[in-house]
């Protein structure tokens, strides 16, 4: 994986709740679960499968949306903050 | 019915079957958005395309036909993008309702499925999915050129082997495999024989039922039935209360087994992905568009190039597009001139010159801003930036119920509010897509253009202001008059309204390309031939019946008031050329047309209108575009042959006290007027078609028109007195 934690200040969120929305610009994370079982549905239909790896690569200029890379920088899909929030991330 | 089921799944279980031969094969196109689906349909049925309607939805039915071999044609219906079988907008409703009913007269032969080479795994969810259903279906591998760039190699026979169906590479974009898919395409496919996954054990005594009630060809298409229970708009209501009873007595959980599924299916392509795919990397750059994103998307530049793209259109809309128009202006005026120098005088020559060849001049004038307009926002939506736009403004609308997908359909009301209130089908939550249809009207359509032109050319002067013309910048500020009452409007149904489901934003991010050339003149082409067909035909007639009413009056009025101006000549001893414009004047004022204004004129007058505008508002209530020609034949009567163009014919028009009539008040109280009033027919039965309610468009009408009355009566009050 091309993860790698945060050297500067470590994330204060914990780490098994961290979600895609936390992701700082340019971090990489690896998808757990779903929590919302009808966004889901959603998520998963356009790729968003537990272990697939996103890459946060921007936010729109009011930080909201986000711009999330999927797998190997094989496609960009747009959410909003609050959509990003229901994809749970490994540690 | 049961048996006439059977009959019509055998060509799907069995190639070959006789009556399946004699008549042309019906294929499906069908695929993720930006799979290149719309390019592969252009490219199988070049300009043997129409555009109708699937029964019971407006959703647009486009399809055409393919010359496959020399001796085999072949219908292609081209279905909305989709990621899934699971439909989750209205769009995507019509992919189930053609493939859910096995009986139906156009249920396709087969299927093609466009799959994107650099995205296989997503691709290949929709692609196993209709393989279960049972349909025969062909893989077009789009995008093989890009795949390999990125370094992903695909081993074609062994995904062939492992999907069980032909497997066809090319790009589509640029033709290449095209005639190899035609071969395949040609041939009487089997149904495939790999089944990519199974409903598993709990709901198997279900699907049994439902497979044995309706007689379906797969256990697939059985669990369907009791997804999508409630839309199955093709069984009797009897047949839909078994479905739904079943889902009851079975206890049928659809999230959660939507979920399983997709997880399911995933896991299988992710075997067969390990067996066909091979990944090299070579370099790790960064994809040119995720860079052009961070300039497109940047906080500070991606608002300046977005509104320097709107000012750019509007320049080019008012600046641009002036010199075709005065040729065509000129070229109708002169036309009329050199018709009523040379042909005898009498009606039928008025009828010509003044109802058929003003109105005509009012529709090839649009044609040029129409054409620029459409090619803007082919341009825009071709190369993937609308995407960016609404991405950018999401967070900008939401305030005002609107989310960013409104933002496309309201930047297409700038073309026309009709295509605009279908394109807000791409909008999943209902209220979110109700608002934005309810106010998309209120943007300014092109068809206020002409109006907006006429008017601003007549009061504004032509002068720069520093770097910009000022008659674009009091263009620029109606259409920004628009957008704001289009958002207060929003705000205010925000408040009102009550939403049924939470709202989804996520979508998929199209790669940067550039824009084909081929699409964008086929946009232009289509839109302006529809205009002048459509709108066209309307406005000629109103122009000629206008004609007729101004030119005509009840009874002997008419004489009467001519006989009454010429006693007033004698006394005030009038000028020839005065007399004639008094008596012309009399004879309108008696006319049909001055009657109807007439009485509209007293609702009218705190506008500071009167019964000429008055006829002018009334015709164009049923399409605004009308309201050039009106003026232009209302004013041609009884005025010089020479004075071609409507601006002139407004200039000379004086009032009472003898200035000008059209003073910067008044031609700004009707600009207001227009670019707040519902006055368009079509927008109305479109409305209505989405909304599948009266009430919506009843509301748009009195509202808009309401709003209109009172911004007009504010500037006449507050400017004119």
């Amino acid at each position: 994986m091309p993860y790698t934690p945060a050297v500067a200040a470590p994330s204060p969120i914990p780490a098994s709740r961290r979600t895609a929305r936390d992701l700082r610009v340019g971090e990489t994370g690896t998808i757990c679960c779903l929590e919302d079982p009808v966004m889901a549905l959603r998520l998963l239909d356009m790729g968003c499968v537990p272990g697939i790896t996103v890459r946060l690569s921007g936010r729109a200029p009011f930080g909201d949306p986000l711009m999330l890379v999927l797998g190997d920088e094989e496609y960009t899909l747009s959410l909003r903050g609050s959509e990003a929030a229901t994809i749970l991330l490994k540690d | 019915m049961a048996d006439a089921r059977i009959l019509a799944a055998a060509p799907a279980a069995g190639p070959g079957a006789p009556e399946a031969a004699a008549r042309p094969m019906r294929i499906a196109l069908i695929g993720n958005p930006n799979s290149g689906k719309t390019s592969l349909f252009n490219q199988l049925t070049g300009l043997n395309q129409k555009v109708g309607n699937f029964p019971g939805v407006t959703v647009d039915r486009k399809s055409g036909w393919a010359q496959l071999t020399p001796a085999r044609r072949a219908e292609i219906v081209d279905l909305p993008g989709t990621y899934s079988l699971y439909p989750k907008s209205l769009d995507e409703r019509v992919i189930t309702d053609l493939l859910y009913d096995p009986s139906s007269t156009s249920y396709p032969d087969f299927v093609v499925v466009t799959v994107d080479a650099s995205n296989l795994r997503r691709s290949l969810l929709l692609f196993s999915q209709l393989a279960d259903l049972g349909l025969p279906a062909i893989l077009a591998l789009n995008m093989t050129d890009v795949a390999e760039r990125h370094g992903v190699h695909i081993d074609l026979g062994a995904l062939e082997a492992e999907l069980g169906v032909p497997v066809v590479p090319m790009n589509a974009r640029k033709g290449i495999g095209v005639a190899a898919l035609k071969i395949v395409m040609a041939e009487r496919l089997a149904a495939p024989p790999v089944r990519f996954w199974q409903p598993d054990s709990a709901v198997q005594q279900l699907v049994h039922c439902l497979r044995d009630h309706f007689r379906l060809h797969s256990d697939y298409l059985a669990l369907h039935y009791a997804q999508q229970a409630e839309y199955l708009a093709f069984l009797g209501a009897e047949d839909r209360a078994y479905v739904q009873s079943l889902v009851q007595e079975y206890a049928f959980d659809g999230t959660a087994q939507q979920a399983s599924e997709t997880i399911g299916r995933y896991a299988r392509i992710n075997e067969i992905l390990l067996e066909t795919v091979t990944v090299t990397r070579t370099e790790q750059r960064e994809p040119v568009s995720n860079r052009i994103d961070r300039v497109l998307t940047h906080r500070v530049g991606g608002y300046l190039i977005f509104l320097a793209v709107l000012f750019l259109l509007f320049q080019a809309i008012f600046a641009w597009a002036q010199y075709p128009m005065d040729l065509i202006d000129q070229g109708i005026g002169a036309l009329s001139g050199w018709l009523q120098s040379t042909l005898p005088p009498g009606p039928l020559t008025k009828l010509l010159t003044e109802g058929v060849l003003a109105g005509l001049g009012g529709v090839l004038i649009f044609i040029p801003q129409i054409a620029l307009l459409f090619a803007f926002l082919a341009v825009l939506e071709e190369t993937g930036y609308m995407a960016r736009v609404t991405f950018l403004m999401d967070k900008l609308m939401r305030p005002f119920g609107l989310s960013g997908k409104s933002v496309v359909p309201l930047i297409s009301g700038l073309a026309c509010a009709v295509p605009a209130i279908m394109g807000a089908r791409t909008i999943e939550s209902w209220k979110d897509r109700m608002i934005t249809i309810f106010v998309t009207p209120l943007m300014s359509c092109s068809a206020r253009i002409p109006v907006y032109t006429v008017l601003v050319a007549l009061v504004v002067p032509d002068e720069s202001v520093g770097f910009f013309n000022l008659r674009g910048v009091v263009l620029m500020g109606l259409y920004l008059l628009g957008l704001c009452s289009a958002l207060g409007s929003a705000w205010l149904l925000k408040v009102l309204l009550k939403a049924r489901e939470r709202s989804y934003f996520i979508m998929e991010f199209p790669v940067y390309k550039w824009p084909r050339w081929k699409n964008v003149g086929l946009t232009i082409y289509q839109k302006v031939q529809a205009f002048v067909w459509q709108a066209g035909q309307v406005i000629v007639a109103i122009s000629v019946l206008l004609w007729g009413l101004a030119s005509y009056g009840p009874g002997q009025r008419q004489e009467v008031a001519e006989t009454q101006a010429r006693r007033e000549a004698a006394i005030h001893h009038w000028t020839p050329a005065e007399l004639g414009r008094q008596v012309a004047s009399a004879r309108l004022e008696t006319s049909y047309a001055g009657s109807f204004g007439h009485a509209l004129e007293p609702a009218i007058r705190p506008l500071g209108f009167d019964w000429k505008i008055g006829i002018a508002l009334l015709t164009s209530f049923a399409a605004r575009e009308v309201f050039v020609g009106t003026m232009s034949t209302i004013y041609s009567v009884g005025q010089d042959a020479d004075m071609g163009t409507v601006q002139q014919k407004l200039r000379a028009e004086k009032g009472l006290d003898g200035q000008p009539f059209f003073t910067p008040a008044r031609a700004f109280s009707l600009l207001v007027f227009y670019v707040f009033a519902m006055q368009c027919m079509s927008t109305l039965a479109v409305t209505y078609r989405e909304t599948k309610s009266w009430r919506w468009p009843a509301a748009q009408l009195v509202y808009m028109t309401g709003l209109a009355y009172a911004a007009s009566v504010l500037v006449w009050q507050i400017w004119g007195n």
